[in-house]
Formats: structure tokens, sequence, C-alpha cells
């Protein structure tokens, strides 16, 4: 068990490693100067330079990506070109509004996709199953930001019921922000509440399908009772997998949706820092959002490992 | 979500049988189909030429005149949408066509070889799969501009480890079968028994999981596009006409309305098709559906 | 949901006429598309910059107002040699920085010297090239002297990148401007807003408002409902599109269509063949329609331009009618140039809607003469590198916002590849120019030349569409520079 844990864990960080290598490579080759972009059309060729001296673009590769790194691994992740703050002081500011967003998504498409796996698995084949099942299909097919502008379109512009897009801040109080979360929330949550809806059922059948549920109906126990005590439990590992998958392309998959709703999260700083070249924003926070993959993964691994001891041998 | 298959052992006729009384199937292919045609036809004839634009004719409302309205350039926006369908299928075929074209490969190798190339393997995907496809394709079209051409690029890399990982532990099933050690027995080789034996009993298994990337790869263009890196003007695409919509919402939401329209029933009609697919092939699906 | 709809409205009214009872406002939030990247005018080139802090938070020694006229700033008054070369500057008394320090003519002459160093990043470095020397010679007297006279330096003096900085807190004005403005910043949400607070110690006639917001807005998606909710009450600037109809007719709002100083130019790579060809280029101003790239990329609101001048600057031609829509004609220019059956070509768009909406426009009226054009969008960094920096590009459009910049196209190594030396003559003679009547005849022989010469297709300049809450009093109609000037913007009954 131990040597399994140990494994995982030096692949991880091996993962980590290699990931930091290739993001830096990309932003390398990435096209474009953020000295000549921060100037403008007045600056000289001298003044670039200079510029590009002081914000230590100059120096060699290896030793820009050793400075860099090695800044990771103390948590220090430099400064940002354009906005010249610490950019860890910039991501945290746009944390609090991602990963609330990706939680309230989380937790809506959880609040809608477990009960209606749960419907539709107890009610197999029949009219409400295939019309659930029709709905999730549908769910799936439709892209999120359009989605949103449908969602905009009803809620915003006509019915004036929540803004249409921006973020007010946490300062504003809790209601103003949460307002403007819900909508982005809702138009995250839709599809992944699809696919997380059809997966909580055929775990569902799966397991109703178990000798041991045979077993406890047998012993007269309701139906109602089986389902949801002993069916739900025993679902739950594909649909926890499934969930951890799903946090973890929330918080990289608002990109679109903070573009959408204008929303100054970290899918559209990263957006903003592609397009300004503020080179180390876009690595640092690639870097985060990997680190996160690969950590959810991580846990992913070992909680197979523990419930299931076969699954290690076959990693 | 694991997909379990054992070898079709049934008829053909059993099979087309089972095709035809199943639901999904029927419905998805029918929509492929209408999607197929419909991008088939714009080859030939739209109602309206893409390509010029008729300022005096912009933002009309859907009329007899143009079905589905026109957009801020006065362009028709149902014949946009017909070759907009091209656009969506090659760039989502290419897509899949990279990602089985080396994914398969290198699965199929892994499987074979196991060992160091197995592990190798595995931790590229492993890199792959920690990047954040969106985020990748992104940066990707950043370096190489945006285009058609780059967003296939960027959607085909993703495509790699997906058929790679399907095709490995497929073919890990297979090569514990009788017939494999009879082939070896004969003295065929790894690539041999590979082609000739591995591949032709993961087909069914590519097969579906080349319908849903398809189904995704829609998508994914279209997210691309809808941030400004799909195809180009000219050409019309349908995520582009969302981003071009998006600002009109309040004045023409049908520049909105139909082109996402085309997206859901095009990415509906893959997903029940593929569904269809497993379910004819999957000897467990009565019970599971 | 029509009842609920009434409902609300009724609601949102009654709301409305609650706190209009009340005093008049003295909050404001204004709408602005981009962020600036950081609030030190004179370290960056963003325009949001400027918008956000011109006369707001930092001062200089002139002013530009509305209308485009050098007004005193912090100098009160000033005088000039005879021979046009020292200017003495008499500055304010009483003035103060944001951070309680005392304003005086050392501070100008450590804003100037630092703008004009060897290493200086100001992003408008030109515009102290010709200064020679800055003298302190009292606490309230300034003396510039310069390498000869200067038509335009008392203008220069009052642009964005030119305001005056304090020595103490120069280097944190990016993240904490400290200038001597009548609004100080009070709290930046990065991503979001950016508000300022009025300045009580404010050595001038103090501002109307006590507290204005800059709320970041990206495009028409959220600038329409932002405006029609009364989230937000102004746009010096709107992205409205298609949606100006709609406010233009409700009663609520203003709608001052002013102009700005951006050109806006299908930028030709002049060194390129074919491009090179005069022929070439005269084909390409004759088969393009501006009242079809206006009405499709500028709303309609555009004016049209045919050389590179601001039809609402003093000297201005109508040059419009050099090359009128004419596709026959074109087809003879590229018959002359011996291309009658049309060449291809690429075009480069920067990520603004005029250029990405214009040049679809543009590749569909060039198609019809044989001219395919293959557009490829770029980011603004690409942009500057490939074609700004590199001239790897054949056509682009963009719009020059900078003011009274006709003489770029003399400027060697621009972006054009234009090098013609009656023109250069033209600028050199301008440079030197003091005597007004001399200068307007100079810059309308260079608009001339350009507007034959064809060194880029010219087509509208950017209008500013600037939409604001009914009662609201003082925002700029034009924009001389890009500036949201709050020093007079007040609420009325």
């Amino acid at each position: 068990m131990t040597a399994y844990l140990l494994k995982r864990l030096i692949i991880a960080a091996l993962t980590l490693v290699l990931a930091s290598m290739v993001v830096f490579a990309i932003m390398e080759v990435l096209p474009g100067d953020p000295a000549r972009l921060m100037l403008g059309l007045n600056a000289s060729a001298d003044q670039v330079e200079l510029l590009r001296n002081q914000m230590g673009l100059n120096a060699p590769l290896v030793l820009r990506y050793l400075h860099w790194a090695g800044g990771l691994l103390r948590l220090d992740f430099g400064r940002s070109y354009t906005y010249s703050v610490p950019v860890i002081d910039l991501v945290r500011e746009r944390v609090a509004v991602s990963l609330p967003l990706a939680l309230i998504a989380l937790a809506l498409s959880t609040i809608i996709a477990i009960p209606v796996g749960v419907f539709s698995a107890s009610r197999q084949g029949r009219a409400g199953d295939t019309l659930a099942m029709g709905a999730a299909q549908l769910g799936v097919a439709v892209p999120n930001f359009w989605f949103a502008l449908i969602l905009i379109y009803l809620f915003a512009v006509w019915l004036h019921l929540v803004p249409a897009g921006g973020f007010p801040g946490w300062n504003a109080g809790i209601w103003p922000a949460l307002k403007s979360l819900i909508l982005p929330a809702v138009a995250l949550a839709l599809p992944q509440a699809a696919i997380l809806g059809r997966v909580a059922r055929s775990a569902l059948i799966e397991v109703l399908n178990e000798d041991y549920i045979r077993t406890a109906r047998a012993k007269g126990l309701p139906y109602r009772a089986v389902l949801w005590r002993h069916g739900l439990r025993n679902a739950m590992i594909p649909v926890l997998t499934i969930l951890g998958l799903q946090f973890a392309f929330l918080l990289a998959g608002t990109i679109i949706i903070e573009n959408v709703f204008y929303l100054p999260g970290l899918g559209r700083l990263i957006f903003q820092a592609i397009t300004q070249r503020d080179l180390i924003v876009v690595e640092s926070i690639v870097m985060l959002l990997v680190a996160a993959v690969i950590l959810i993964n991580l846990l992913v691994d070992f909680s197979y490992a523990i419930v299931d001891p076969r699954l290690r041998g076959r990693q | 979500m694991t997909m379990r298959f054992d070898l079709p052992e049934e008829t053909l006729a059993g099979v087309l049988a089972k095709a035809f009384s199943n639901r999904s199937f029927l419905i998805g292919l029918a929509i492929t189909l209408l999607i197929v045609a419909v991008a088939l036809i714009s080859f030939v004839w739209t109602p309206y030429d893409v390509t010029r634009l008729v300022i005096a004719d912009k933002t009309q409302a859907p009329s007899w005149v143009h079905w589905f309205g026109t957009d801020h350039f006065g362009r028709d926006i149902l014949s946009m949408v017909m070759v907009g369908a091209r656009n969506s299928i090659a760039v989502a075929l290419v897509a899949v066509g990279i990602g089985m074209g080396i994914g398969v490969p290198l699965g199929g190798l892994a499987a074979a070889r196991g060992g160091l190339a197995d592990e190798a393997l595995m931790r590229v995907n492993d890199l792959v799969f920690a990047f954040p496809a969106l985020l990748s394709a992104i940066m990707i079209t950043a370096i190489f501009g945006p285009g058609a051409v780059n967003a296939i690029i960027a959607i085909g890399i993703f495509n790699i480890p997906v058929f790679a990982r399907v095709a490995r532990a497929g073919a890990l099933a297979i090569w514990t079968r009788e017939f494999i050690l009879a082939a070896r027995a004969a003295g065929k080789g790894v690539t041999r028994i590979s082609i000739e034996h591995i591949l032709p009993n993961i087909a069914t298994l590519l097969l579906v999981q080349g319908t849903i990337q398809f189904a995704l790869g829609i998508l994914a263009e279209a997210g691309l596009s809808y941030v400004g890196l799909g195809a180009q003007p000219p050409m019309p695409s349908w995520g582009r006409m969302l981003f071009d919509a998006q600002t009109r919402m309040v004045t023409a939401p049908w520049m909105a309305i139909f082109p996402g329209m085309a997206i859901v029933v095009t990415v509906l009609g893959l997903n029940l098709l593929g569904d269809g697919i497993a379910d004819i092939l999957d000897p467990k699906s009565r019970r599971r559906r | 949901m029509k009842l609920w709809k009434t409902i609300l409205a009724a609601a949102a009214l009654s709301l409305a006429a609650a706190t209009s009872a009340l005093a008049a406002r003295t909050d404001l939030t204004l709408g602005i598309v981009l962020e600036p990247p950081h609030l030190d005018p004179t370290a960056g080139a963003a325009a949001a910059i400027g918008e956000v802090t011109y006369a707001n938070v930092f001062e200089g020694l002139t002013r530009i107002d509305d209308n485009g006229q050098v007004q005193p700033g912090l100098a009160e008054s000033w005088a000039v040699s005879d021979d046009g070369k020292v200017y003495t500057f008499k500055l304010h008394s009483g003035v103060k920085f944001h951070d309680g320090s005392a304003f005086s003519a050392d501070d100008v002459k450590f804003s100037l010297d630092r703008a004009r160093a060897k290493d200086s990043l100001n992003p408008q470095k030109q515009l102290f090239a010709h200064i020679t020397d800055v003298t302190a010679v009292d606490p309230t007297i300034v003396k510039v002297t310069l390498d000869g006279p200067q038509g335009s330096f008392l203008y220069n003096m009052g642009q964005v990148a030119a305001v005056i900085v304090a020595k103490r807190s120069a280097d944190g004005n990016k993240d904490k401007p400290i200038g001597t403005g009548p609004f100080k910043l009070d709290h930046w949400a990065k991503g979001s807003e950016i508000t300022l607070v009025k300045n009580t110690e404010y050595w001038g006639t103090a501002a109307a408002l006590d507290k204005a917001t800059f709320r970041i807005v990206p495009d028409a998606a959220a600038a329409v409902p932002a405006l029609l909710s009364g989230d937000i009450q102004a746009f010096a600037n709107m992205p409205a599109q298609d949606a100006l109809g709609q406010i233009q007719s409700d009663p609520r709002f203003s709608v001052v269509i002013g102009s700005t100083e951006g050109e806006t130019i299908l930028s030709i790579n002049n060194k390129k063949p074919p491009f090179d060809k005069l022929a070439v280029r005269q084909a390409l101003a004759s088969a393009i329609d501006r009242s079809a790239i206006i009405a499709a990329a500028s709303n309609g609101l555009g004016k049209p331009i045919g050389s590179h001048f601001s039809p609402g600057d003093a000297g201005y031609v109508d040059l419009t009618g050099v090359y009128p829509h004419d596709i026959a004609k074109a087809k003879e220019y590229l018959k002359e140039a011996g291309l009658e059956n049309g060449f291809s070509a690429t075009l480069k768009l920067p990520p603004v809607p005029y250029a990405r909406d214009g040049g679809q426009v543009i590749q569909s009226q060039l198609k019809e003469i044989g001219v395919n054009l293959q557009i490829i969008p770029v980011e603004w960094a690409e942009w500057l590198s490939q074609v700004f920096t590199n001239k790897d590009y054949d056509l682009t459009i963009v719009s020059h916002v900078e003011p009274n910049d006709i003489d770029i196209y003399s400027r060697p190594g621009y972006y054009f590849q234009y090098d013609n030396p009656k023109f250069n003559d033209v600028i050199k003679a301008l440079g030197t120019a003091v005597d007004k009547d001399k200068r307007l005849e100079l810059l309308g022989e260079a608009q001339k030349i350009l507007a034959h010469d064809v060194p880029a297709v010219y087509l509208f300049e950017l209008p500013k569409i600037g939409v604001w809450d009914a009662k609201l009093q003082g925002m700029w109609t034009n924009w001389p520079i890009e500036a949201d000037d709050l020093t007079k913007v007040k609420w009325t009954d």
C-alpha cells in the first residue's frame, strides 16, 4: 500500500515538473513582445529594449526557467508584467470568484442530477425514465455558452431579475455578489448535471442488480429504503469520481463562461493575460490549474485503492 | 464511464434486426445523415451567397425571404448555418482522425509490448490529461494563430490520449484470449497479430468512442470559434456566429438561436447514434437500458 | 410573465422616485471598455490609463479641453521668449499631492527630466525630445528651454503622458497613483472596477461628484443591459452597436455623438509588391465604398475621411472625393499596374470591432475587383510585433488615435514603409513653423499629398458615442485626447 502511494506521488511530481517545462516552452514561442505592448506605438526600439532588460526578459532561457520554477517551489509566483503586482495577489482575488462559482455549479449539478438519476433508475424503461434521459441527452448537447446567452436574454434583459454580467465584489455584500453568480453557475451546471445524471442512473442500475440488493428486497425491506439506503450509497463511487473530474473541469472550464458574463475570475484573467502577453501570469495560473487536476486525480486514485485493493496491482 | 464489450458473436442479420428496433440508433442516424446531407448540399447550393455582404439588409428578423433572418452584415443565416455544418463536421472529423490515427497505434503498441513502452505512454497520457483541454487549445491557437487548421490540431491533440487509452484497454483484454495464443503459436509477429486480430476486435469500441469524440469535437470547435480562435471569415462557423450574436442578443436574438440549435441538434444526433451503437453491440444492453 | 414585468417595473420606478426626492446625487458609475493595466500615465501607452486618471487624478502644466484647446493647468500662466525657445511657467501655489506633500517647481523639473531621460520609459518620449533644459527658478517659476521653436509645445505639455508626478511617489504610481487632481484613488477591484473619491484638499474648484466609479464593461452585450438597468449612468464612448437606436429613443438618456482623433485607415505596406505601385494603391482606394464600411463598422456614425486628418481639427481639408467609389475605374488602375487578373494579399486585423467588422466588408468589396484578401486576426501583442515592429504584413486596419499625428508618414522606419521626400519636407517645415496661417497651409498641403499618393486608404474618423443619463451634465462631447474629465460633471434635477 505505502509503496503504491509512494509511486503515485512520484509520478504526480514528475508530471508536474514536465508540465512546468511544457508551459514554459509554450510561453517562450508565443509571438508578441510584452514590453512593446506596454509602451505602445510611439516608444522607440531603445526604450523597448530597456524595459525588456528591466523585466528580465533578456536573461538566458534556462536561467529564467530555473528562476521561475524555483519561485514556484517557494510559492513565489513572481510579479505580473501588466498589473505590476504580485501574481499571487491577482490569483487570490480571482480565485475568490472562480472557486465559489465552481462550487455553486457543482452543488447545483449534484442537486439536480442525483434525484433525476435515482428517479430514472427506479423507473427503468418506463416513460419517466425515457423522458428524463432524453432531457439529459439534450443537456449534454447544449454548449454552455449558448445556454448562457439564452439565460442572459431571459433573466437579465427581459425580466431584469439578475445582472447581465459583471461582479460587484464580495465587499458589496453577499447577496449582490451571489446574485451575479447565479446565471453563470446555472449555465455551467446544466451540462454537468446531464452527464452526472446519466452516470448516477447507470451506476444505480448496476448496483440494484447486485445480489445483496436482491437479498435485501427479499427480506421484505421497502423498495424506497433499499434504493436510497443501499443502492445510492454503493453507487456513490463512480458518481464521486465523475464529480472530482467535473470539479477540475469546472475550475478551468469557466474560461468561456467568465468571458460571457464578464466575471473577474481566473479564466478571464488567463485569457486577458494571454492577449496582453503577461507571460508570468499565464504560466503561474496554468501551473496552478494543472496542479489542481493532478491533485484531484491523485485523490481519486487513492480513494480507489482504499476501496478496492485489487486495483492496486493493475495500475 | 467504462464500457465493457464482448465480441459480437451474433450474425449480421441479428445485429441489423437489433439496430432497426433501437430508437436511439434510428433517431441518431437520421439526424446525423440529415446534417451530413445539409453540409453536402451547401457545396452546390445555398439560398444566398454567404461571402457577399449586403449591409442594407442587416439584422432582419426571420421572414419568408430569409427563413432564419440575416446577420449584422446582411448575410442569410440559413445559408450560413448550412455552410457552417461543413466546417463543424470537417474540423471534428479530422480531429477524430488525428486522434485515432496516432492514438490507436500508440495504445496498441503499449498493450502489445507492455513494460517501458506502456509506462512511457501512460505517463505522457497523464501529462496531456493534466492540462485543461480548452486552455491548451487556446494556448496552441495563440501560438500558431487562429484558424480552422489550428483548431483541428488543437482538438486533435486531445483526442490522441483518449483513443490511446481506449485502444490499450481494449487490446489488453483481447491479448489474453485463446485465439491470440493460437496465433502466436502459429508464429505470427506482434505487429501482425495486432493488425489482423486485435484491431478488428476493438473496432466497435473505437467506433463508439469515435462518435463520442466527434460530438465533443463539434462542441470544442464551437467553443474555440466562439472565443475567436476557430475558422476565420468569410468561412462561416457556428461558434463564430454565436460570438457575433452575443453583443446583439437584445436587437437580433435570431442570430444566436439558429446556430445554437444547429449545434445542439448535431451533438444530440451524434450522441444518440453512439449510444445506439453501444446498445446494439453490447450484450448487456438489454439489462442496462 | 407580463404581470411580473409590470410589477417589477413599478417597484423600480417607485424606488427611483424615492431617491430623486432627496438632494442631487453625488455619485457616478461610468462604463469603460478596457481595464487599464495600471494607473501611471507616464509609464504605459494604454489609452485606458488616461481615461481614468487624466484631469481627475493627475494634472499637467497645461490641460486640453473638450474642444482640443490648450488651457492653464498646474501653470496658471506662461510667457514665451521672442525666439520661441524659452517657456517660463508661473505655477499655482498651495497645490498639494494626494499624499499631503506640497507641489512645487521641483516636481515639474523632476517629471520633465524623468520623461526625457536616457532611460525613460515614457510611452510618448518624443513629446519631450526638444527640451534641452528645465530649471526651477523658484518654487512657483519653472523655465523650460527648447532646442528651437516648437509650434505644439504647450499642446504637448497638456498630453496624458506629460502629467506632473512627485519624486517620492513616482515609482508607486502604477498601483497607488499620487497626483494633484480633484479626485484620488479609493479602491481598485482588479478586473471589475476602479473607484475615485473627491480630493477635499484640492487646490482649484472642487469637483461636484463625491465618488466616481469606472466599471469595466467590455462590449455591447454587457453595456446595453447595464445602462438600461441603471447600473451604469454614463459611457464616454459606448460600445452600443445595433442597440443605439433603442437608446436614442429612450428619453432617460442623452446620446451625444462627438469626434475623436482616431483616423481609421486601411494601412498599406508601401514597400511590399505590388503595393509599391501607385496604381495598385489607387485601385484599392477606388474599390472601397466608405459608406458601407461606416455602416457596418461604425454604426453609420463615423465621418468619412480622405486623408490622415480629423475633420474636427483646424486646417482640415475634405479630400474624400479624390478617389470616389468606382469599380470600373479601380479595374483600370489594376490593368495599368499589369494586374488585371487581380492578386491575393493578407489583411491582418487587430481585436477591435471596427477592424474585425470593417475588414470583412473590405474583403467583400475588394473581391469585386479580383483582389482576394485572406483575413488573419491578430491580438494586439502580435499586431505590435508582426505589423508595427517587423512590418510583416500586406494590409491592416487600425485607428490612429494619437492627436495631430500626420507626421507619422515621415517617420523613418514607421510601419507604413512610406518614404516621400516631398512630404517629409512639408512636415519638416511644419515642425518649426509657429505662425498659425503658415501652419494651416502646410497641414493642408500634407493632407493633399497623402490623399493623392494613398500610402494608406483613409476610411473614417472614429466617432465618440457619448451616452449618459439625461440628468447628467458636464461630460465631454469630443475626445481630442482620450480622457473622461469629470471635474465639471454634476447631476441636475
